[in-house]
């Protein structure tokens, strides 16, 4: 069935990858994909709850992302998880601001040893600050998360919007090789391709994310553009003459977009943990890359005598997930007129 | 003459076979002339209008036959994007629904300016003038403060209005509506009719109007064609097919009409379905359910017959169009 969204199958495929660890996390944003999916009006309107027209006081003119965006500032969640990720930014570009010390600075005459002035979360089995290096590894993690996001984003977007839009045999062949990738075991699958490569930077990391991630992320794209496509509008526009590129962009984009952005910001936490996962299993950054992971990786081993070396970054970790999984899904329902 | 349409056929193939949507329609118009197409769900009445627009879903649709002239040009051997230059242009439509017919997400005033930039390369601030003058023009009051509000802050009928307006916005010489009013209160039914028939003589466009309301068709067109399991079983000028007539289907349709002097009594329908489009009946297709059916109705297709005993040119597809005729 090659014009049909396939929500069932791909929720299914979401949760093939869910026993292997982080993929529990992207069969959550697969399956936070599908609601808004299955509800075409998410996406194309929620024009109903519009007030009567010049009738009340508010006089602006309303689309759906000016409605989200009123939802928006008024959810708590929205507002905690935003000023988290506000924060988490901030210190990522520059970590100076609340760490002095240098994460790379360590003294082994003080490994392990418990919180004290000046170094209140510690010290690590080097004997290197733990404050300083959680601090500093928040940028390894926003920018893992970002750029796959980011990567996966565009990537998907524009393979499964143009398999959607146009339809045929691409759309065969795409959403085939879409299964291919589905069934490749995201941890499974880093452990065998990170491990033959050699760099300590964080490109081929960011590189396996987007190369798995992306089928995710076309097949939401592709449901929804179908949709938008079947859509009278775009019908009418064809009539009254406008080009393929014009419906593309002008009708279908903003009318598709609001799945893509919800998985995408749920995908992001997804990430920054799959990069924690790969650093713990030692495929993903290596030192002396300052990462959550590596350091959750070289802790774990003192559990017992010092649980402070793990807890902070893993805390740290854990937030930082919740706060974009949070993001995703107050997006999520101020997309969704019907939570209205 | 503006647009003639000749033996088209249109077939959809679909998982269970071949769906026959469209089998040898003839229809035409001329400049400031209305033509209404009638017929049921199914007829082909809408799939022969996408037809002549070019907005059939290839596949699975397929034109397997005719041509469709056009100021004597036949669309159907031009290439796809010098007919999107038609389109909109030259030839408009107006949709039955007007709210999912315009883009939610976009204000009017776009979706109306948005004609002047494809077609005419316009700039944004021009077009947004052309626009309001547009919404002024389907009387849309106070069209500078409302041209930038989205479609969900129209009524029906503005929204209507605005789909008219967008169709219009050209000058296009053929206009085809699509049962235009069917989704508006009857009150606005009327104000939309007769604004289009309005801006119709105005610009001495040609308008097909596809309808299944009676009622509607007896104001504004000048003829009706009327379909069955797509082909046209009569066409006539108007006022004779309300007179007398010449095809059992045309009777049934007429005969449903609700009046007012029936209160009380059952109202009349015309028994059976329509055709399966996957195997249309033997014979006439109409057979199994005209009340006039004889054995030839069930093996031979009836031709459009020139109903002779008429003053002004009119046809029809039964082979007792006389018997129907005098009733």
């Amino acid at each position: 069935m090659p014009d049909q969204p396939e929500p069932l199958e791909s929720y299914e495929e979401g949760r093939a990858i869910a026993p292997t660890g982080a993929g529990g996390a992207s069969d959550l944003a697969t399956a936070e994909g599908e609601t808004l999916e299955q509800s075409p009006s998410a996406a194309s309107g929620g024009r109903a709850p519009g007030g009567p027209l010049g009738t009340g006081t508010d006089k602006k003119p309303r689309s759906l992302w000016s409605d989200a965006w009123r939802d928006l500032r008024r959810n708590p969640i929205f507002i905690i998880s935003s000023l988290v990720i506000l924060f988490l930014v901030v210190i990522s570009i520059w970590p100076q601001l609340i760490a002095s010390g240098d994460p790379l600075d360590c003294d082994l005459s003080k490994a392990q040893e418990g919180s004290q002035p000046g170094h209140p979360f510690g010290f690590n089995g080097q004997g290197c600050d733990v404050y300083t290096r959680t601090v500093y590894g928040a940028r390894t993690s926003v920018t893992v998360g970002v750029l796959a996001t980011l990567g996966v984003a565009v990537l998907g977007s524009i393979l499964g919007g143009l398999a959607g839009f146009f339809g045929g045999a691409w759309d065969g062949v795409l959403s085939r090789i879409t299964d291919v990738f589905f069934a490749i075991p995201v941890v499974l699958g880093g452990l065998v391709l990170l491990s033959v490569v050699t760099s300590s930077t964080v490109w081929p990391v960011i590189g396996f994310m987007v190369l798995l991630g992306w089928p995710q992320l076309s097949r939401i794209a592709r449901g929804s553009v179908i949709t938008a496509k079947q859509n009278d509008y775009v019908q009418a526009a064809r009539a009254l003459g406008a080009s393929n590129s014009r419906m593309m962009l002008r009708h279908i984009t903003p009318n598709a977009i609001a799945p893509v952005i919800v998985v995408a910001t749920i995908a992001l936490g997804t990430y920054i943990a799959l990069e924690a996962t790969l650093s713990y299993l030692g495929v993903g950054l290596k030192p002396p890359t300052v990462s959550w992971g590596i350091d959750i990786s070289s802790a774990s081993q003192y559990i017992r005598n010092a649980p402070h070396m793990l807890l902070w970054p893993a805390g740290a970790l854990a937030i930082t997930v919740l706060a974009f999984i949070m993001l995703g899904d107050a997006v999520r329902d101020a997309l969704d007129p019907k939570l209205r | 003459m503006l647009l003639e349409v000749r033996d088209l056929h249109v077939e959809f193939h679909t998982r269970e076979g071949v769906a026959k949507a469209v089998n040898g329609v003839d229809y035409s118009v001329d400049a400031g002339e209305t033509l209404a197409v009638l017929g049921e769900s199914g007829s082909g009445k809408s799939v022969t209008a996408q037809a002549v627009m070019g907005i059939l879903d290839v596949p699975p649709g397929r034109i397997s036959q005719g041509e469709i002239l056009f100021q004597g040009q036949d669309l159907l051997k031009l290439k796809e994007d010098e007919r999107r230059k038609i389109r909109g242009a030259k030839m408009a439509m107006v949709f039955q629904d007007a709210l999912s017919s315009l883009n939610p997400v976009l204000s009017v005033g776009d979706q109306l300016g948005e004609m002047f930039q494809v077609h005419k390369g316009m700039s944004r601030k021009d077009s947004k003038a052309k626009a309001v003058e547009l919404m002024d023009r389907v009387r849309i009051p106070a069209a500078k403060e409302r041209v930038g509000q989205y479609p969900h802050q129209f009524s029906g009928g503005m929204r209507q209005r605005i789909m008219i307006a967008m169709a219009l916005a050209l000058e296009p010489e053929l206009i085809i509506a699509d049962e235009p009013t069917t989704a508006l209160d009857v009150t606005v039914q009327a104000q939309v009719m007769d604004l289009l028939a309005e801006l119709q003589r105005e610009l001495n466009m040609g308008l097909i109007l596809i309808t299944h309301d009676l009622g509607v068709v007896a104001d504004v067109a000048d003829k009706i064609a009327v379909m069955y399991a797509g082909r046209i079983v009569e066409h006539a000028p108007v006022h004779e097919i309300y007179k007398a007539p010449a095809h059992p289907y045309t009777r049934g349709l007429l005969d449903s009409i609700p009046r007012l002097d029936q209160k009380g009594q059952e109202l009349y329908a015309i028994k059976g379905l329509p055709p399966n489009l996957l195997a249309i009946p033997p014979g006439c297709a109409f057979n199994p359910r005209c009340p006039m059916a004889q054995d030839v109705c069930r093996t031979d297709v009836p031709p459009l017959y020139d109903v002779t005993e008429s003053p002004v040119k009119r046809s029809s597809a039964c082979h007792f169009w006389k018997e129907c005729l005098h009733g």
